[in-house]
């Protein structure tokens, strides 16, 4: 299984206002291969979105810039592309959902100019074809009567069909990676299921890699084959997706796991006190200050978990953690 | 709502509201100090009470204050907006010969300011810092705190004395000045600085707008959606952003038109444009009332229908509005 997209090493700073640096991702390892899903996970401010940002190298500089790595699409480093060839990236081999479909459509322009805006600029087709081909994708992802929608304004739809147009317009230039940044977050619980079950019906027609940032571990498992686990801008443990929900290592996946809320078949059952992991994520100032960024809400902490930074570390077969809590993990230290 | 019932709603609120105007106007001049029939008689070179009593009489002035204002209204509505004492001809024709300029002037500033301000305030807003950024929030500070009069005289003198580039009154060089194409420029060459004091201060308010608004769109997420589409900074920028940027734009384009007018008023004064504030500052010294009640009706006429274009406008960029009563 060779990877389409490979980041490697990947770091991502920041300026702060008071002149200091910090460093929002650090150290990234992960690939992906045509076809598959890889699912990233953690709670907000961990990274997930600013990882899927340097994949399309829209972190914004100033105050941000990719800092070191390498991300390779089929081979090409996308860090080491021109501004003009990352246009031809974008939007034709990897494009983006976003979190806000409300927000994510301009209000002033139809939902058809702006499907058939990607296959123009990409693909050169006139303004007629372009419209047919918006017209096919807005089929494509089940939105009834096209023709009609077509020439409607984003806020004619409600919040699901327009997340259906994003994800039509990430899609009308058959990418090779598809980015889903939180893609159902804002929407009912009803609707989340058939997104999900869209993407996947697209990505089996497609065969396009999935990149499903989420922190949902529900969709985690309904979706993706493997997952990255991220906290403070660090991957903290990867695994294929079975593995992970029933082998968790890292307290912090376990935590997350634990969040789960669970619903019983017999309501008369006493319910899992729900669990919560205490504290909050750290700011991105108080970033990179030794020892493992989760020690302060960790309840495994060990006074050099204070100290030093575990490195990532084989857990099990293809299961990797960087935590302090396995033997491994010191004997690479 | 659709666009003519919208509109026609509008023309109703208009209607109404130029009613209030005319009553207003003729409320306030009539409780003004001063007494017309003796400006008349003082340009016919005095008169004898028993002259005064006649000229009361002749132009109804005896007459108490609501039969005055049935009269008034009643003309109007017949299309009669009185007759000058001064110029003695009908209101309409003077008003009408001052109308052309104070457009070509109001109009000229208000374009100049909203197309110069919004690029300029587009510019600054891709370096909210940059120099253009500063000397942009400098002329808006300076624009506010400085009265029109004053620039307008700042200027005449500055081209007056100093560097006599611009004529700095009148609007032709009289009969004797050039004709056809040659008048055109003649005319473009005196509109220069009355254009520029009038439109300073709008540029540095609409350059400021734009900016507050462009750095505001330039954060959405359609705008990270266009750049993840692969579509160049230009694209973003001029199609994306400035379409959604220029809506506050041209919503207070309509609000100031009112301003706009009134401070042309002091504009033509300074530069002697021949125009209707011209005309007004001068029938308020002379006691001109049908002519001033006139100018007012027509100034408040032209904003009315300003507003209403702007509305039509913001219909025109904003598909939004047009379904709003829709949903």
């Amino acid at each position: 299984m060779s990877a389409l997209l490979e980041v490697r090493g990947l770091s991502v700073e920041f300026d702060l206002k008071d002149g200091t640096v910090s460093r929002v991702i650090d150290g990234l390892n992960f690939e992906l291969a045509a076809g598959r899903t890889l699912g990233i996970v953690g709670e907000s401010g961990c990274g997930k979105s600013m990882t899927a940002l340097a994949i399309m190298r829209l972190v914004p500089v100033p105050p941000g810039r990719i800092a070191e790595g390498a991300i390779r699409l089929a081979g090409e480093n996308l860090l080491d592309a021109t501004e003009a060839r990352m246009r031809d990236v974008r939007g034709n081999d990897v494009s983006m959902i976003f979190q806000e479909p409300m927000t994510s459509l301009n209000p002033v322009y139809t939902i058809g100019d702006q499907i058939g805006e990607t296959v123009r600029l990409h693909q050169g087709l006139g303004r007629r074809e372009a419209r047919d081909r918006a017209i096919e994708m807005l089929r494509a992802v089940s939105i009834p009567a096209p023709e009609k929608r077509v020439d409607e304004y984003p806020h004619q739809l409600s919040g699901g069909m327009r997340q259906r147009v994003m994800i039509a317009m990430a899609l009308a230039c058959q990418p090779q990676v598809l980015i889903a940044d939180e893609p159902t977050t804002a929407l009912d619980v009803t609707v989340q299921a058939q997104i999900f079950d869209l993407l996947k019906e697209l990505q089996q027609q497609t065969h396009a890699a999935v990149i499903l940032i989420t922190h949902d571990m529900g969709a985690i498992a309904e979706m993706a084959q493997r997952v990255v686990v991220m906290y403070a801008g660090r991957k903290v443990e990867e695994a294929p997706v079975d593995e992970m929900l029933t082998n968790p290592k890292h307290p912090y996946t376990r935590g997350l796991i634990a969040c789960v809320p669970h619903l019983e078949a017999d309501p008369a059952l006493e319910r899992p006190p729900l669990m919560e992991i205490p504290g909050v994520v750290p700011s991105v100032a108080e970033l990179g200050r030794g020892g493992c960024p989760f020690a302060p809400r960790c309840a495994e902490a060990m006074d050099r978990c204070r100290q030093d930074m575990p490195p990532e570390t084989a857990v099990g077969e293809d299961h990797t953690a960087a935590c302090w809590l396995y033997p491994d993990a010191e004997a690479a230290a | 709502m659709r666009l003519p019932a919208a509109v026609a709603k509008r023309m109703g609120y208009a209607l109404v509201l130029l009613f209030a105007v005319l009553v207003l106007n003729f409320t306030l001049l009539y409780l003004a100090p001063g007494d017309a029939a003796e400006t008349i008689a003082g340009e016919a070179g005095g008169a004898s009470p028993e002259m005064l009593a006649k000229i009361r009489k002749d132009y109804g002035l005896d007459l108490p204050f609501h039969d005055q204002l049935y009269l008034y209204l009643a003309k109007i509505v017949q299309g009669d907006f009185g007759h000058s004492f001064y110029f003695d001809q009908p209101v309409t024709t003077v008003i009408f010969e001052n109308l052309a300029p104070t457009l070509l002037l109001v109009v000229s500033s208000l374009l100049i300011a909203i197309s110069f301000g919004t690029f300029l305030g587009v510019f600054a807003a891709r370096r909210p810092n940059g120099l253009l950024s500063q000397i942009i929030t400098v002329l808006a500070l300076l624009g506010y705190a400085l009265p029109v009069f004053w620039t307008g005289i700042m200027l005449v003198i500055l081209f007056a004395s100093l560097i006599p580039l611009f004529p700095t009154s009148g609007m032709d060089a009289g009969p004797l000045g050039a004709s056809g194409f040659d008048y055109v420029w003649e005319v473009l060459h005196h509109l220069a600085l009355p254009v520029l004091t009038l439109s300073t201060i709008y540029l540095a308010f609409y350059s400021r707008l734009s900016r507050a608004s462009m750095m505001d769109v330039l954060g959405a997420d359609y705008i990270r959606t266009a750049r993840a589409k692969g579509l160049n900074e230009r694209v973003v920028v001029f199609k994306h952003a400035l379409r959604n940027a220029v809506l506050p734009v041209v919503t207070f384009a309509g609000l100031q038109f009112g301003a706009l007018f009134s401070g042309a008023v002091l504009v033509e004064t300074v530069f002697s444009w021949p125009g209707l504030g011209t005309l007004a500052f001068d029938s308020i010294l002379r006691r001109d009332t049908p002519t001033l009640l006139g100018i007012l009706f027509f100034s408040a006429l032209i904003v009315i229908v300003a507003n209403l274009l702007t509305d039509l406008a913001y219909r025109l960029v904003d598909p939004r509005i047009k379904t709003a009563g829709k949903t």
